[in-house]
């Protein structure tokens, strides 16, 4: 049950919608806001400004890799590329996009009328905003303003003894660790934020387990922030402290240790690419059961299911590490709580597919996309799961088998699931539809390229071929798979541009649309698109999961079953 | 089961989106996934077919370690492709058979919020699968990483430098670089090389597909592998950890030779430099220079470490890490600008006048 | 439409807007005590592996009166709390600045403990791992006492000024949370470095 009156008010317009005003007062607006809104749509530009100059530098590598002995980019320039590649798109891409989908909804999914701390909100932004642009830096300050276009190139890792000042002269990994170093503290207080939002928050009735699985996912996203940059904020002032005081954490020439920072990276990297995942489940929680026409199916163990993800992830970092000469008792209890991470996440799959299972499915974009994710996101766990048999991984790690596997769940799951949110939310956000026309483009091109890029990615790591190499030589038989790979980069890129194309034609010539164009279900389509300022004119009551359905059919609500 | 239907007409408020038509996407999708798999097969069953490649698949083991992990991999494998069969119909399944069509009623289809008795069957049978997993992937570490040797095995030290090998036969006394030289071991007398796996600098990784999985090489730190391979011939495989500039270019090959080739081999390497009067104005150019500082050569007064040893630098077919071929125009460029074979190598140009090239080139090219 | 809105009996609800703070501390905590179990572990893991000396053994002694002082500001600024729970705002200033005395003694203390270590025994940390992982994680430790310390100060002057009323109890009791955290840890480093493997 929610409280109907935001919904049969009249729009309220909020002035700065109503008139054109000076240029520089928009941005003023938008540099000083702590409404969740407006930094949710920051961040999220944010992530795409650096997708985009991410996939730029990728583009690059591809370029480069397409045939062998090739001989377009240096050596260390392609160091550089994949290490601000690697560092761009997950710190400043990923993280930036998903933080902002939480910041934009959270409010506005639990019934409040902005986060916990509006002005940490602000500022965990600004951190991060910081935090990117301290990385780019290094590229003119990365050895001295002298010695302009450089970058780190430790790779995005950054392994030690690498990093030492020994073999990293200059300032590009002090870059390197203070961008992400600010970076995470920006991630801390966004984590913070959303973590008490979501408990002290929340509209009278919505007890956490009427929560959308939305507000569910992120929690524990959260919480994974909590617990996982803290090691990496920790590794990173060991790293300052020896390369500035001369301390010897990493410092294998004075009994330091190699192998303990790979540990302390991993503790918080593998809980990252589940803080990463986990916002794309969520997404991909709330456009499926809408689309499907049917609620959730067994949103209890899908709650169950997310929450040991969560735990378990904390325990499989050395999956990483299988050839770094571990004992046989360590990778054998590897290898156990990494293939544990299946379950849960099998769970989930066969959730989303249980919801499906029986609805009517409504094929629009944002529907297709979470179809592409369920099938992608399969193939990149089985891959996974591949690479988890510590002896498989012995031939696999470090090739371009892994490379293909965490492209596969990124671009094929988390970047399909962002998508198919864009698609659902928008007419929310800006009050406008964007195209299907345009929409289905974008899919169909993205698909295409998505599979021949990284479908065939596997192969050359089977073959033989590690990661991280500028050129190869021919007679190795790598060739014809990298140039496939390399031409599938092309039609990525026109899909996204199709895409971006989209997100402006819309912006400025978009339909109008209702409050409510997908018939959904929960609470941030009963306000106005866009919301006001304040979200909800009423704070609502919820009695149920899926409020907006009990107000559409009073006859038979969902309160009457749980 | 709580289940039920709901008899409510759906009010299409603002009706935006209409169901498209699903088979073309579909139609597309499998094709794109179908060519995956037949082309994975279709590369492993092609590098079986010829013998020793210089394709380093890892579907083509010659040696006990890869062999188990060959099986182990044809066998998870097997595993996700029989998952991925079943869900991946199944998501086909639903995403087609309940779609919309246009000739629907507008009414919600029946609500149904889950059921313990399926979730169950979900849970339980991943957990088995998990579990048999498990089995299989630790009999194989235990097999691998557990494993016993014979006495008169090969004892090796590699030690990554940054970006080339060095081997040390501590059994034999000498030290050579870059190309791994092992007698073949047959399974029946099985005669395996142990490798102690060392590092100078930063982190390398040993990695000759066919022969063994990776382990990395970390500085400050004592790593182990061993490999046994049952057939002649020459397996490539090269750095597979980051390590710098030139990680690209830090190529391995390791040599099988039949026992006496080896023993052969092993003898030539243990003798002093050759001594030629011929060369003996390169010799003068060599002893000169820094050379002596990063390289040695045994019986001279060249005895630096930094560089790969060149006494018989000759007996290698190959000169920085693979990186070029080991000729008289490679070598003389290689003496006289790195970095137009491998730019970042750790060895610097040494500007010198093109006479003693000529007569450095000739010393190196004496030296068998 | 069915009946719509209906009060919504306080005990559904046990996190409320007003607990905020608190909660958001305790993330904050969480946070804090990940990045100090990476030193702590960094700390044990290269306990006796110095390539050279001094060792703990030769160079530590416990800061048995330090730690005392800043165990007991815990209580201090429990019982300046409570005092200003009650409105009793003169007991709060008293106790808030003993908390801030024995803070500052502690720091003293530390800083005393450096210049010995450093100008007396020669150990930088430079000089060896346990060099590098001791003044880091004491370091750490002193870095929090130190922010903490400059809170207490600032809500302090406030207090002099006659700012801080009974109604900002709930707010300064957050502040608070923060200080306890910071004497927690400190029970956890003393064992470490000066118990455990000394
Ligand atoms: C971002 C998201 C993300 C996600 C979700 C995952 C998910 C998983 N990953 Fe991946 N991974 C990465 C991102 C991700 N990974 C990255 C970025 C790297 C490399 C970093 C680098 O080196 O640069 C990496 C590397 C990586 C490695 C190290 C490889 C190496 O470097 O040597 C391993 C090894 O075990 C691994 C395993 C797994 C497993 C088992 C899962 C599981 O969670 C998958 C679970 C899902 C399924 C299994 C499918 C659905 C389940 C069913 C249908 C049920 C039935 C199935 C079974 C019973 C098996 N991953
Ligand atoms: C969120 C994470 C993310 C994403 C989205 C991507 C996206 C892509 N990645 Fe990335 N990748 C990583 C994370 C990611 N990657 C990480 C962590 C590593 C490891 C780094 C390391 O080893 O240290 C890595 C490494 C990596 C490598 C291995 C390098 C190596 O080991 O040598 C390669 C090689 O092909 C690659 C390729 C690609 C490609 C082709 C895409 C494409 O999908 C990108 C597609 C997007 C675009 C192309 C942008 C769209 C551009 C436009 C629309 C531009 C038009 C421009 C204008 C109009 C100005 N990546
Ligand atoms: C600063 C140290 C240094 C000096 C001085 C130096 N080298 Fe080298 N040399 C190296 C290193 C390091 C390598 C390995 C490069 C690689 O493969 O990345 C090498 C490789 C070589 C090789 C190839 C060996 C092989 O088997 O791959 C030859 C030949 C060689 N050097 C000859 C010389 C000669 C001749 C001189 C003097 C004129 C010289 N070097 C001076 C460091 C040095
Ligand atoms: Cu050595 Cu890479
Ligand atoms: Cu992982």
């Amino acid at each position: 049950m929610y409280d109907a009156q935001p919904m049969s008010r009249p729009m309220v317009v909020s002035p700065e919608r109503a008139g054109s005003r000076p240029l520089v007062q928009v941005l003023h607006d938008w540099i000083v806001t702590v409404d969740h809104k407006k930094l949710g749509v920051m961040y999220f530009s944010y992530g795409i400004l650096f997708l985009v100059i991410g996939g730029v530098e990728a583009s690059i590598m591809r370029a480069q890799l397409a045939v062998a002995n090739n001989h377009l980019v240096s050596p260390e320039t392609f160091n550089r590329l994949f290490t601000m590649h690697g560092t761009t798109m997950i710190f400043f891409a990923a993280m930036p996009i998903v933080f902002g989908f939480a910041n934009y909804l959270m409010p506005l999914m639990i019934g409040a009328r902005d986060m916990a701390f509006p002005r940490l909100n602000a500022w965990s932004f600004w951190m991060s905003a910081l935090g990117g642009i301290i990385l780019y830096f290094s590229f003119i300050g990365g050895s001295g303003l002298y010695g302009a276009g450089t970058a780190p190139d430790v790779g995005w890792f950054a392994y030690a003894p690498l990093t030492s000042p020994a073999f990293s002269v200059g300032h590009s990994t002090d870059y390197w660790i203070i961008g992400i170093l600010v970076s995470g503290f920006g991630s801390i207080g966004t984590a913070l934020n959303v973590l008490t939002t979501i408990l002290c928050m929340r509209c009278p009735g919505m007890k956490l387990y009427r929560m959308p699985l939305f507000a569910w996912m992120n929690t524990v996203m959260a919480v994974l922030v909590l617990v996982a940059i803290g090691p990496l904020t920790a590794a990173q002032i060991m790293l300052l402290i020896d390369r500035y005081l001369g301390g010897h954490f990493f410092d294998t020439q004075a009994g330091g240790s190699a192998v303990i920072w790979m540990h302390f990276f991993w503790i918080f990297g593998h809980p990252e690419v589940y803080i990463l995942v986990l916002p794309a489940f969520a997404i991909v929680s709330e456009v499926i059961p809408v689309f499907s026409r049917k609620p959730i199916f067994g949103y209890s163990i899908m709650v169950a299911a997310t929450v040991s993800i969560g735990f378990i992830s904390l325990g499989v970092w050395a999956h990483h590490m299988f050839t770094v000469g571990m004992t046989s008792y360590a990778n054998a209890f590897f290898v156990a709580s990494t293939a544990a991470i299946a379950v849960p996440t099998g769970i989930k799959i066969f959730n989303w597919l249980g919801t499906m299972w029986g609805g009517k499915i409504r094929y629009s974009v944002a529907m297709m996309f979470c179809v592409g994710f369920l099938c992608q996101f399969l193939i990149a766990g089985l891959t996974g799961i591949m690479l988890s048999a510590a002896p498989f991984d012995w031939q696999l790690g470090n090739s371009y088998f892994v490379v293909a596997h965490f492209h596969y769940v990124i671009l094929g799951g988390i970047v399909m699931a962002v998508f198919a949110g864009v698609y659902y939310w928008f007419p929310k956000v800006t009050g406008k539809m964007l195209s299907e026309t345009l929409g289905k483009w974008h899919f169909w091109l993205f698909v295409i390229g998505f599979h021949l890029t990284f479908d065939f990615m596997h192969i050359p790591g089977l073959l033989g071929m590690p990661r991280r190499i500028y050129t190869y030589d021919a007679s190795r038989g790598w060739e014809i798979w990298n140039l496939i790979v390399s031409i599938g980069v092309i039609f990525q890129v026109l899909g996204i541009l199709f895409w971006v194309v989209n997100l402006i034609i819309t912006f400025y010539k978009g339909k109008k649309t209702g409050n409510d164009p997908w018939d959904a279900w929960t609470l941030e389509w009963s306000t106005t698109s866009p919301p006001p300022d304040y979200n909800f004119a009423t704070i609502p009551v919820v009695r149920s999961r899926r409020p907006l359905w009990d107000s559409k059919h009073p006859e038979d609500p969902d309160w009457k079953y749980e | 089961m709580c289940s039920r239907s709901a008899n409510c007409g759906r009010q299409n408020s603002t009706g935006q989106s209409q169901p498209v038509k699903g088979p073309a996407k579909w139609a597309l999708q499998c094709a794109a996934l179908l060519c995956f798999l037949a082309i994975v097969s279709g590369a492993s069953a092609s590098s079986f077919a010829g013998g020793p490649s210089s394709t380093p698949s890892i579907f083509n083991p010659a040696s006990t370690p890869a062999h188990d992990i060959y099986h182990l991999s044809l066998f998870v494998i097997a595993i996700c492709l029989g998952i991925f069969l079943v869900v991946f119909s199944l998501i086909v399944y639903a995403a087609v058979k309940f779609r919309a069509r246009v000739s629907d009623d507008g009414r919600e289809p029946p609500q149904i919020y889950g059921s313990n008795q399926v979730e169950l069957a979900w849970t339980v049978i991943p957990i088995l699968i998990v579990v048999v997993l498990f089995l299989a992937a630790a009999r194989v570490i235990h097999a691998v990483e557990d494993a016993r040797f014979p006495a008169d095995a090969i004892e090796v030290t590699a030690v990554g430098h940054q970006f080339w090998w060095e081997f040390q036969y501590p059994g034999y006394g000498f030290i050579t670089a870059n190309v791994l030289h092992v007698p073949v071991s047959d399974p029946n007398h099985p005669r395996p090389t142990h490798i102690t796996l060392l590092s100078a600098d930063t982190d390398h990784s040993f990695w000759v597909p066919q022969l063994a999985g990776k382990i990395d090489l970390i500085p400050n730190r004592k790593n182990e592998m061993w490999i046994d391979p049952h057939d002649l011939g020459t397996y490539v495989g090269q750095c597979a950890q980051y390590c710098g500039v030139e990680h690209a270019k830090m190529l391995l090959t390791v040599d099988v030779q039949s026992p006496e080739e080896f023993e052969r081999w092993t003898q030539q390497q243990k003798s002093p430099a050759m001594v030629s009067d011929q060369v003996a104005a390169g010799r003068q150019v060599f002893e000169s220079n820094a050379c002596v500082n990063c390289h040695t050569v045994t019986g001279t007064g060249a005895n630096g470490k930094f560089g790969p040893d060149l006494t018989h630098l000759m007996s290698r077919t190959t000169i920085a890490a693979g990186a070029a071929t080991n000729t008289q125009d490679n070598l003389r460029l290689w003496v006289k600008e790195p970095d137009a074979i491998k730019p970042g190598a750790l060895m610097p140009a040494m500007q010198l006048e093109e006479r003693d090239v000529d007569a450095l080139v000739a010393y190196l090219m004496s030296l068998q | 439409m069915a009946a719509t809105t209906m009060a919504v009996p306080q005990s559904e609800m046990p996190l409320s807007a007003h607990m905020r703070g608190k909660v958001g501390m305790w993330c904050l905590i969480a946070a804090e005590s990940a990045i100090f179990s990476i030193f702590v572990v960094a700390y044990l893991y290269y306990a006796g592996k110095s390539l050279s000396g001094p060792t703990p053994a030769q160079v530590l002694e416990v800061p048995i009166f330090t730690s005392i002082c800043l165990f007991s500001s815990s209580l201090t600024i429990l019982v300046a709390e409570k005092a200003l729970h009650i409105g009793n705002i003169k007991r709060f200033g008293a106790f808030w600045l003993l908390t801030i005395v024995l803070g500052v003694i502690f720091l003293l203390g530390t800083a005393r403990e450096w210049h010995g270590l450093i100008y007396e025994k020669g150990l930088t940390i430079s000089t060896n791992l346990f060099g590098t992982t001791f003044y880091s994680l004491v370091g750490l430790h002193a870095f929090h006492v130190i922010v903490g310390a400059t809170g207490l100060t600032i809500i302090m002057i406030f207090t002099a000024l006659g700012h801080v009323r009974q109604e900002h109890s709930e707010r300064i009791g957050v502040f608070a949370m923060y200080w306890h955290f910071v004497d927690a840890i400190w029970v956890v480093v003393l064992s470490v470095v000066y118990f455990i493997t000394r």
